[in-house]
Order: structure tokens, then sequence, then C-alpha cells
């Protein structure tokens, strides 16, 4: 079952978004912005309120990997295997995660603390191999390293 | 007066700018006569966080991998002006070199100005160009003059950036669009992001010059949504050139308008591809349409747009000042100006590097980006991402230009160069291009759609050690009728990184097939893990870090892995210190 949610915190978003013509993307966004991912519910009251059909609504959504259908962990981890990353062990670091919390590319652990996603490149090619966890990039990861930082995140919870 | 500057481009950033200004800013509060601002990327990633310290006469100071802990001394250094303060942290002059040989119009002002303050753009002769344009030059003239320039579309393609501007202007219609295409979205290229992020005046100047030309009234920069601070920067940006007068209505008092504005992608690879963006901007899914009609004839909301690639636009306005000759006597006969490469990967010196086209591979990797930083040899360059290809060390007298290179199997596409060495497994390297681009195809076709995917599943198998006899030619034939029947570049140039490697490396696809053997012992199927008696002190480091208990031995006793339970993850590898365990 999903959670509830309060499908009035969007209504202002689509209020203002629903008569200017292409805006759905924008508005999926400012949605995600909203609950940290998209629930069923938001898409199908998205869909009646801009009078889209919503298998438009969910092609889109489901359509670009910026969009999320679950809710995402207390550290977003998102593992760039980029190209410069791939050649300099991000395998290895995806290994390293893995190992350490259990989760494959796109789970959550069970304690709703880390959520793993492996994204394509970003863009800080020169700190490579690289992940970013929520806002923060750490580079030039070592699965030694690696192991440190998620040790230390899951301590700032404890804290 | 004294000048610090402290370069804060997203990898700056995370290599930890921002405490140091901020560390600097406490330091440096009370200090007379120095004042303290943020730049953007110049392009020395290897060596961020940089500080860079202008004196009373304009000289120069670089200060690299600066720390919180080296404030004190940089503080020291300002007030004293002994440069022996600094010494340990100051530019070697090798590294700097890196800088000396190039040849910057694109990124003239990265790392120089500061990029959150228009004034600073304009000091440098910014918004000159868009003036001069708009009150002496008719549109046609100034589609002339990037005519004479010979600048090509930097996206990728390399189709001429005069053509599609003149297709534009001559399309008869009301309403036109100016369109940015800021969806870097190659793996490995973030020139991009770095004009955004250190330069935004420059693309919002080159796009202005652009509508003008077209006769649009509208200009749109489509970027990536994973570059958040290149979007707030080109936000302050924006706002800061519409209260000057440089967007809107009227501008400089003459009856050209243009408003500007964003839209973030929601991440989609295929959105590079022009009519896909139009897509995305329009709110549907990004999947290609049918040229023709070309978006110069009929593009967003089916009006005539123009769209250029973020690099293109970055030389308009150098262009317009210097004049159209001025670029074009650079380069080689058909690839004119300069070009910005991403130099990435094994190399000793990465970071962003503009040059004059005509250079040979070689000049880039060795003489500015200093060879390979591992002791192994250098193999190959990977350029143009997905859609490019492997070029083999054999070529690196190759000269940059867009012909010469596609003649390689390669392409220039947006600049992204990945070096390798010899640690790196060509048919991996594949087999990762086609993950990336079996999870990117959007759908439409069928031979991109299955293609990939069928592509993706082979090389996977003879990664695996479970390639059959007849796998290469299968490849080859699957490569080719995805070539000849997608409908756009996604899936005409999908194939070429197994095309590529299969040209040059087809050596490592029949040892991984005949043999079973993996020749950079990067496959993990085909590797196994085993400890040297002779090299082994018995100190039982492995033994505690291994996940699997796959390792047996007594303390001061050569340990042994067990084959079976060994799942080759190379913890042992990776906490002796004795170089005991061997990988085959």
């Amino acid at each position: 079952m999903e959670q509830k949610i309060d499908l009035s915190l969007i209504d202002g978003i689509i209020g203002h978004y629903r008569d200017i013509p292409g805006s759905l993307i924008t508005v999926l966004q400012k949605a995600q912005a909203v609950y940290g991912y998209l629930p069923h519910g938001a898409l199908t009251y998205i869909s009646q309120r801009m009078n889209i059909p919503p298998a438009k609504v969910f092609g889109v959504a489901t359509f670009y990997t910026q969009f999320r259908f679950e809710p995402v962990g207390r550290y977003l981890i998102m593992l760039c295997k980029g190209t410069a990353c791939h050649v300099n062990g991000a395998e290895m670091i995806e290994k390293a995660i893995a190992g350490e919390l259990g989760i494959a590319d796109g789970e959550t652990t069970g304690d709703g603390l880390f959520t793993l996603k492996n994204v394509a490149c970003l863009g800080c090619c020169s700190l490579s191999p690289v992940m970013m966890v929520n806002e923060e990039t750490y580079g030039s990861l070592t699965p030694e390293k690696t192991r440190k930082i998620l040790a230390e995140l899951r301590g700032r919870i404890r804290e | 007066m004294i000048q610090i500057k402290v370069g804060q481009g997203s990898c700056g950033i995370s290599a930890g700018a921002a405490n140091v200004y901020a560390a600097l800013h406490t330091a440096l509060m009370e200090a007379p006569d120095v004042s303290l601002s943020v730049t953007g990327c110049v392009g020395m990633c290897w060596l961020e966080p940089i500080v860079d310290v202008y004196n009373a006469s304009g000289g120069l100071t670089r200060l690299v991998r600066v720390t919180e802990n080296d404030v004190p001394k940089i503080a020291e250094y300002v007030r004293s002006g002994e440069p022996e303060h600094v010494r340990k942290l100051t530019v070697s002059d090798e590294d700097a070199e890196f800088l000396s040989k190039q040849t910057r119009i694109a990124l003239r002002n990265c790392g120089v100005i500061d990029p959150e303050d228009i004034g600073g753009y304009i000091a440098a002769g910014g918004y000159e160009a868009l003036r001069t344009v708009i009150l002496h030059k008719s549109p046609e003239e100034v589609i002339d003059v990037i005519k004479s320039s010979g600048l090509a579309g930097r996206g990728g393609a390399g189709f001429p950036a005069w053509f599609k501007w003149d297709a534009a202007r001559k399309s008869r219609d009301e309403i036109k669009y100016l369109i940015c295409n800021a969806d870097e979205g190659d793996p490995g290229a973030f020139m991009d992001r770095a004009v955004i992020e250190s330069d935004p005046h420059n693309l919002i100047e080159g796009m202005l010059i652009g509508a003008y030309a077209i006769g649009a009234k509208e200009a749109i920069v489509y970027v990536r949504a994973e570059y958040p601070l290149a979007i707030a920067r080109l936000e302050r940006a924006i706002n800061q050139a519409a209260s000057e007068g440089l967007i809107g209505e009227n501008i400089f008092g003459s009856d050209f308008s243009c408003s500007f504005r964003i839209k973030a992608g929601a991440g989609a690879f295929v959105c590079g591809e022009e009519t896909a963006l139009i897509e995305s901007l329009e709110g549907q899914r990004g999947m290609p349409r049918l040229k023709p009609p070309f978006p110069a004839q009929s593009g967003y909301w089916r009006k005539p747009s123009n769209i250029n690639n973020v690099e293109t636009f970055a030389n308009v306005a150098w262009i317009i000042r210097n004049g159209g000759e001025a670029f074009a006597a650079m380069g080689t006969p058909d690839s004119k100006g300069t070009k910005v490469f991403a130099l990435t990967g094994k190399i000793k010196r990465g970071g962003l590097v503009e040059i004059p086209m005509g250079k040979t591979l070689h000049d880039v990797i060795f003489d500015i980006g200093g060879g390979m930083r591992t002791d192994k040899k250098f193999k190959c360059v990977q350029m143009g991402g997905p859609s490019g290809g492997c070029i083999p060390a054999s070529l690196s007298d190759t000269l940059i230009d867009y012909k010469r290179l596609s003649a390689t199997g390669a392409i220039m596409g947006s600049g992204g160069m990945v070096v390798m060495d010899e640690s790196t497994c060509m048919v991996n390297m594949a087999r990762f291009f086609l993950d990336f681009t079996a999870k990117e195809s959007c759908g439409k076709c069928v031979p991109c759609r299955i293609g990939t995917k069928r592509l993706l599943e082979v090389l996977t198998r003879i990664c695996n050690g479970e390639g059959k006899d007849g796998d290469i030619g299968l490849l080859e034939e699957l490569c080719n009728q995805i070539k000849e029947s997608s409908l756009c570049g996604l899936g005409q140039t999908a194939p070429n990184p197994v095309l590529t490697t299969l040209k040059y490396f087809r050596h490592e696809y029949e040892a991984h097939i005949k043999e079973k053997r993996c020749p950079t012992g990067e496959c993990q199927a085909l590797i196994t893990y085993s400890i040297d008696p002779g090299t082994c002190t018995g100190c039982t480091a492995c033994v505690k870090k291994c996940p699997a208990n796959a390792i047996n031995g007594e303390r001061k006793a050569a340990h042994v892995i067990d084959a079976e339970l060994c799942i080759k993850c190379g913890r042992c590898e990776e906490v002796c210190r004795f170089g005991a365990v061997v990988k085959r």
C-alpha cells in the first residue's frame, strides 16, 4: 500500500503550469522536489488536473531517468558510471558499496538509510571514480575509502 | 590591490574549494587592499582546488591543491609578498605548460573572470560583439562573418553553423526559436558544463547574436538537470543581463527584442539529438522526429528553430570581434578554429584543453596531458563517447580534424577524450558502451532498441568466457544492420565502439572467445586469484578481509586461496602489502 500523500501540496505547481503548453516535464520535476519521488497518486492527480491522459503522464515520467517512483533512502548515493570512472575502477566501487550495504543499483537498504543509483556521468571526470551522496561529491575513490565514507555517513545518523 | 581568485567550478568545489574560500575569507577579512572573489574552472582539474593570487601589478601566482590548512601560509604571503611562504603550493613549470600550450577562444574567460558578476564579463570586452551586431550589421552580414570563420557545430556532427543559421533565417515565419543544446550527455565530456559554470555571459551573448541573425525573439537553453551549479549560474547571468537591458525589449535601443529562458532536462541521452530535444522541450518523451523537415523549417512547436551546442555559441562573440578570418586562420582546410577537449582517464594531467584543429592526438595526450599517470603504456584514446570509438596508440599521429578522425572509425564528437592504458580490456569497453546505449535507446526504432540489446548480450557473453565461434561475425552483422536502419544519430553510431575495437583490437576478442582469456585481466569471469607462496609472509591480512572465507593459512605460513569459494572480489589483492596475490 502506498503511503497517503497530501495532493494539495502540488496544487500551486499545477495551477501555475496547467495553461502553459509543453510544461509536463517541469511539473513532474517540481512534484518530485515536493515528495522526493513521484507517488502513483500524484501522477494520476497531475493527469486529471492538467487534462493529460494518464498513459502520457506515465509514459513521460518513465522515459526520463531523473524520475523515481519509490521513496529514496536518507542518503541517495549516485555512483558515476561514466567512461572515465569506468576506466578508473567504478566497478570496484560498486562492488564495495554492494558488499557493505547489501544493495544493488536502484535498491534501498532495509533501514531506509541508503539508496544506490548508478548514473551515466556526473561530469567530474578528473576526480574519477566519483560518487555523489545527496549534494556532496566524493572523488578519487578506492574500495577502502568508499567503505570508510559509508561508515562515516552511518555514524552521522547515530549522533 | 591584491586580487585573490578561488576556482569554484563543480570539480573545484568537490575537491574542497568552497571550504578554502571560506577559510580565506575569514583569514583575510581585515587585510587592507585585498579582494577575494570566485572564478570558474581554469581546466586544470587535477590540481584543484586552485587559488590565483594577482599582485598589485597584475602578476599571477597560481597555488594548487590548496587545503584549508594552507590558508595561514597564503595569508602570510599576501601580507608579506614573500613567495617563500607558498613555494610548495605554487604550480610547477611543467604543470603550467598545460595552459601555456593551449589557444583559448571558447574558454578564454574560464577561470579568469567571476562568473557571477556581469561586470567582469563586460570589462573583458563582453557584449561588445552584440552591440556591434545589433547596431551596425544586418543579420545577413552576421551570417557571412560566421560563414567566413568556418565554424562548425561543436556538438558532434560538425555541420557548418552558418548553414543552419541561414536556413532558419530564410524560413518565413513571425515566430522563430533559437535553442542551445546544453544536454551534455556523453560520458567523459564536461566542457559545456565548464563554459556555463565559468563564463555564462559568453553563452548568452553568442546566443543573442544567433537569435538576431535568424530573427528569433525567444532563446532557450536546454540544460542537463545533473548540472545544478551550471543552471544556478546561468539563471543568475540571465537576470543580470536582463536588468542591464541586454535581454528583453529593444536591446541597445534597436527594434531587436529577445527573451531568454532555461529548460532543465530530465535525464535522457537521446535528447542530445536535436529533434528529440525539441520533443522534450514540448513536454513529450524525447523521441527523434523524421528529418526532413529540418528544425530550421519546422522545429519547436513546428516553428523554424535553430539549435547549436554550448561550445559553438561560446565561439561566436569572439568571431564577431576578431573577424571570421582570424578564426579560419587556425586549423586545417576542412576544420577551422579551435576545439575544446575534456581530457580524462589514465592521463597524468586531466582537464580541459583547447587547441587549434590540426594538432595531433599525441600533442594533446603527451605534450599537454603529460602522458600516462600509471607506469603502464598508452593503449588507446576513446573519442566521441558512446557514438565514437577507440583510436589505438599506433594512430596517435592522426591530425585532429573532422575528416581524419572519422577515417579512424571514431568521431570528433563533443570532445571527450578518455585515455586508456594497457590495463583496460577493449571487449569490456565495448560492452560498457553498449550497456549505455541499450539503456538510452529511446525505443522508437526496432533495430536500435533490440539490436543494441543483442549486441550487449553477445559482448557480455564474451566477457564472461562464454563466447562462441562465430560471435565476431554476428557482432559485425548486427552492427551494420543497426547503423543502416536507425533513424537518428544514437542508433546510427551506437555500434561504433564495437566496430572500432573489432578493427584495432580483434586479438582481444579472439583471446576471450577461443582461449577464454582476458589479456588485461579485467574480465572477472576469466581471472583467478592465487597467492605466491614464495612472497607471502603469512601476515593473515587477506584471511581477515576475505568476505567469502576462501583463504586458508596459519600465521607465518604461506596462505592458499580456495578457487571454489573465491568470489574474485580482489580484496586480498588490495590489502596485501607484499604483492603476493597474483591475478591471472
